[in-house]
This record gives structure tokens, sequence and C-alpha cells, in this order.
């Protein structure tokens, strides 16, 4: 690279650290400005009182406790789904797939990773046209299939940390297994497993962050503006990143308004905080481990 | 009994690879399936027509095509060049303490829902836009592009990142030796040898931006036209499904949703194919 080469880099490295950090912090900024002024218990409940909302004995209009309500159960919902065949594609893929299965089935991960979230969306509905004209015909788009759907998104996610937990421990634990003279499933079980749970928890936080932030799926699989709290799995629900795009466009007045700045506040403070969970996991597994692995 | 314990955790790992790929597949199945009535019903190629009047009877969905292009490609031409200086910043440019405050920043960047850049931009940047312009809503090519490459730039810059701390490692003592500052290490050695994880951010971020809904949606104004200024309202694929199925409107228009699924899945598979070409491993991000 030549000298004004050289001086276009740097100046691209200036304009790169000025503007992001600055956009960043203008959008962020106009959240918290707008929004934190209704950031209080009235935002969540609306008048009511706070023991009668959450156990659901008076129906909540005016706050979003029943988008946040949507958005737990959709979450666990999405989890349960998708823990198993997460974890365990993971495992399979860093321990006991043959060369050709774990290259092709690599390959299926990625695809599946790069699928955009409206055309898991369209999955979803198009599963539904096949339900509705085949076996049942009632079906309807619900919480079940929003969170069938979201399992599908964030599958990839578990599968990849999972497999890069288990891949980053030293050779030195596969050896003592052996030496101890434990089976293949023996050593999984006993030392492998515990040895990267924490990295493998770091991904089903990752993978709820995916799940939790996502608007395009469930936009075509269920959710709805008014629903109140979700009645059960088979029912529409409110969850809060739909709500904070209905609002975006549908506010009667002002306080709406900042009702909507509040409640993305809320979503950023779930999201950062689950990203938080991950990353503090993630970095004691690489300390624990990583010393160690240079030696081998 | 160890013996059968082990067979049964073994059959149960490959069950669950083998729903994993069974879904991928269904996935790919399903929605061609759906779109090939569009083509055999008596329309042929009518759906790949360059013009959307549903009064006319006419559902073509190239502009929506081309709007996803020109709207992923703007907002890469964008991010990309700015995920590059961050990067260059990070490994060596900037003093280290600003250098990790901005990594800090980029990963917490990669846990902004995208909903939230689209809220604060549709209340921040489209009255600034508006104004810029003089006329029109605000909404259009350009907004969604400048808050796209924003959302686009943690991935990229971060894949860049990973790259570049690789190559420097192995790099850090031909640097040396040679008597370079970091700095100079960096622009000789690092950048040029790493030219195939710079690649690779650019499609993945290409693929992110392509199958972006919230943004075009919200940003965009979603006019059915072909996409020819800066200030033209225009309508992403991605935003085309979402509007066409939540307003429920006639069925004549539904095929074209496949369709547009089915064009969306094609790009994710060339970006795949072409992340599989330049970085050779069997990771996801």
């Amino acid at each position: 690279m030549n000298k004004p080469g050289l001086h276009l880099l740097r100046a691209a490295v200036w304009i790169a650290a000025l503007l992001v950090p600055l956009a960043l912090a203008a959008l962020t900024g106009v959240l918290v400005v707008r929004g934190a002024g209704a950031l209080d218990v009235d935002l969540f409940f609306g008048g009511v009182p706070a023991l009668a909302a959450i156990t659901g004995r008076i129906p909540v209009w005016d706050g979003i406790w029943p988008a946040c309500a949507g958005t737990v159960s959709l979450l666990a919902l999405t989890m349960l789904l998708a823990l198993g065949p997460g974890i365990g594609c993971g495992i399979y893929l860093a321990t006991c797939a043959p060369t050709r299965i774990k290259a092709v089935l690599g390959f299926a991960i990625d695809l599946l990773a790069g699928i955009p979230s409206i055309v898991m969306g369209l999955f979803g509905f198009t599963m539904l046209l096949l339900l509705r004209r085949t076996i049942a015909p009632q079906a309807s788009a619900s919480l079940l299939l929003a969170a069938c759907c979201l399992a599908l998104l964030v599958l990839p996610v578990l599968v990849s940390t999972t497999r890069a937990a288990l891949e980053a421990l030293p050779l030195r634990l596969h050896l003592t297994g052996a030496a101890l003279g434990l089976g293949k499933w023996q050593t999984i079980r006993h030392i492998l497993l515990p040895s990267s749970a924490r990295g493998i928890l770091g991904g089903v936080l990752l993978a709820a962050g995916r799940a939790a932030e996502d608007t395009a799926v469930i936009m075509l699989t269920g959710a709805v503006a008014n629903a109140g709290l979700p009645a059960g799995i088979t029912s529409r629900f409110e969850a809060l990143p739909f709500s904070i795009f209905y609002r975006s466009s549908q506010y009667r007045d002002a306080l709406e308004l900042q009702q909507g700045f509040a409640t993305t506040l809320v979503l950023l403070t779930l999201s950062l905080a689950l990203l938080a969970g991950a990353s503090k996991l993630q970095r004691t597994l690489e300390q624990r481990w990583q010393g160690t692995r240079e030696n081998y | 009994m160890h013996f059968r314990k082990g067979c049964m955790a073994e059959a149960g790992l490959t069950a669950s690879a083998l729903i994993t790929g069974t879904a991928v597949a269904a996935i790919f199945i399903f929605l061609f399936l759906f779109a090939l009535p569009v083509f055999t019903g008596g329309q042929g190629l009518a759906i790949l027509s360059g013009e959307w009047s549903p009064f006319k009877g006419q559902y073509g969905i190239l502009p929506m095509l081309a709007a996803s292009l020109c709207v992923a490609l703007s907002a890469l031409a964008i991010g990309w060049p700015l995920a590059l200086g961050l990067c260059c910043g990070i490994r060596g440019f900037l003093p280290r303490p600003l250098g990790r405050a901005l990594l800090v920043m980029l990963r917490g960047m990669t846990a902004f829902p995208t909903v939230v850049y689209g809220f604060a931009a549709f209340f921040l940047l489209v009255p600034i836009m508006r104004e810029a312009l003089g006329r029109g809503s605000g909404l259009n090519w350009a907004t969604a592009s400048l808050v796209l490459a924003l959302v686009i730039l943690p991935t990229m810059a971060l894949v860049m990142d990973a790259g570049m701390r690789q190559t420097e490692k192995s790099l850090r003592l031909t640097g040396a030796a040679l008597g370079f500052t970091r700095e100079q290490t960096l622009a000789h050695l690092v950048l040029p040898a790493c030219r195939k994880s710079l690649f690779a951010a650019a499609a993945l971020g290409f693929g992110r931006a392509v199958g972006d809904t919230l943004i075009p949606l919200m940003l965009a104004g979603n006019a059915p036209q072909w996409p020819a200024m800066a200030s033209d309202s225009i309508r992403t694929l991605t935003a085309h499904i979402g509007l066409v199925l939540a307003t429920d409107s006639n069925s004549a228009a539904y095929g074209s949703v496949f369709v547009a699924g089915c064009l969306l899945l094609l790009v994710n598979v060339a970006v795949q194919l072409s992340l599989r070409f330049c970085l050779k491993t069997g990771k996801t991000e």
C-alpha cells in the first residue's frame, strides 16, 4: 500500500470511529429522551393494580403487560422446542458425526442460518395453509405456530455455539476419558458436557435474544395488537417487538407515542441483558480452557 | 447397561441431527411447491414481468427484486467501508482503550433489535430526510439504506475482526522483523493477507441486508415501482411478503408472495455458496 493509500485508510478509520458511535448515540438518545418519562408502573399495567394484572384477574388494555407476558411465553415455548434438536445436533456434529455427514449437515445449518426471518414466517404460513387443507381445517395462526418457526430461526445459533463450545475443549479432556476407561458416551456425558456447560448455556441465551427481538416471523404467524394475556398455545398473542412495530404507525395521541418509545427501551434492555449474560458465560469458559489449550 | 445407554444417546443425537436436516429441506420444498402453481397456472412467466398493477391484473415482482438488490447494495456500499474502518481502528490505528471500547460497542450492537432501529429512525431520521429533500414523506431508498447499513455493520465488522485477529497473530513477528509499526504491519501485511474474510464479511452483510424486513417495511415507503433515484419510495421483496400477508388482500396476489420467498431463498443459497468458497470452514458466524 502506498502513502496516499495509508492516509485514505487513516481517514476512513477516523470517520468510522466518529460516525458510527455518533449515529448509535443519536438513535438511542432519541429513545431515552422521548421514552424515559413514560417508564413507570403505568407503562406496564395501565392503571390496573399490579397484582390483579399479573394474575390476569383484571385485563390490561393501556399497558404493555400482555405484550411482556406474550414475549415471555413465546420465548419459553420456543426454547422448549429448539433446545433438544439444537444442542443434540451440536453435540452430534462436534463428537460423533462422520466427516461426510459433517460437511453436508454443516452446510444445511449455514443455509438455515441465512434464511431471512420473513421467509421463515412465510414457511409457517404455508404450513398453516397445508394443515387447513388436510387434517385440521380449524387451524389458525397461534402461539404454537410462531414458536415453531422461531425455533427453526434460532436452531442454527444453538447448534453452532454448542459445537464451538465442545470443539474448543482441549484434547487433554478426551484423553482423560479414554484413560479412565470410559466409553464414548460416558466421556461426553461426564467430562465434555460439564466442562463446556457454560458455553452451551451462553448459546442458549444468545438464541433467546434472537427469538425475543424477531418481529417478521411473528408478524405472519400469530402476533396481534390486542389479544390480552396469551390464553393458550393455540390462541393469538401480543409481543413486545410487534407492539413496537404497530405503535410506530398506529398511535392515537402523544401519550401512546411516548409509551411506544418506552416499550422500545424495555425491549432493548431485555436484548442487551441476554447478550451480556451470554458473553459473560462464554468468557469464563474461554478463560478456563484457553491457557491450557496452547500446551497441546 | 452402560452400553445400551450409549446406544440410546447416540440414537438421540442422530435423531436431532436428522430433525434439523429435515427442517431445512422442508422449508425449501414447501416454498417451491407453493410457488409452482403460479408458473403452471396459466399465467406462465407473467409473475416475472416488470409491472405491479393489481387493477390491471398484472402481478410482476421484478420491481421488488430490483428494490431489494438496490437497497442491499447501497447499504453495503455505506456499511462495508465503515466496518473496515472500525476494524482497522480496533486492530492498530487507534489507541488500545479506544479500540477496546469500539469492540464492546460492536458486540452490543449485535443485540439491538431491528425494530428498535426502525422505530428510532422513523422519528429521528425520517423528518430530517423530509426536510433535506423538501418533498415527499422522507420514507425512501436513502433512509432505508442508511439505517440498514447500521444494522448490518456489527456482523460485518466482527467477521472482519475475527479474520484480522487470526492473521495478525501469525504476521506480528514478520512485521517486527521488517521494522514496521503496528499500523504499518496492518496496512501492508495483514490487510492483503485477509482479503478473503473481508469478502466474506461483504457477502454476509449483503445476505443480512437482503433478508431484513422491518427496516424497508418501516422506512422505505413501500411503493411498488422501479427504483430510480435515492429519493424514490420503494418496496423490497421482504416488505412485499409482509404487506400482502398482513393485509389479507386478494388471493391473486398470494402467488407472488411465494415466488418472492423463493427468490429470497435463492439469494441466500448464492450468498452461502460464495461464503463457502471464500472461508472453507464449516462454521456459521
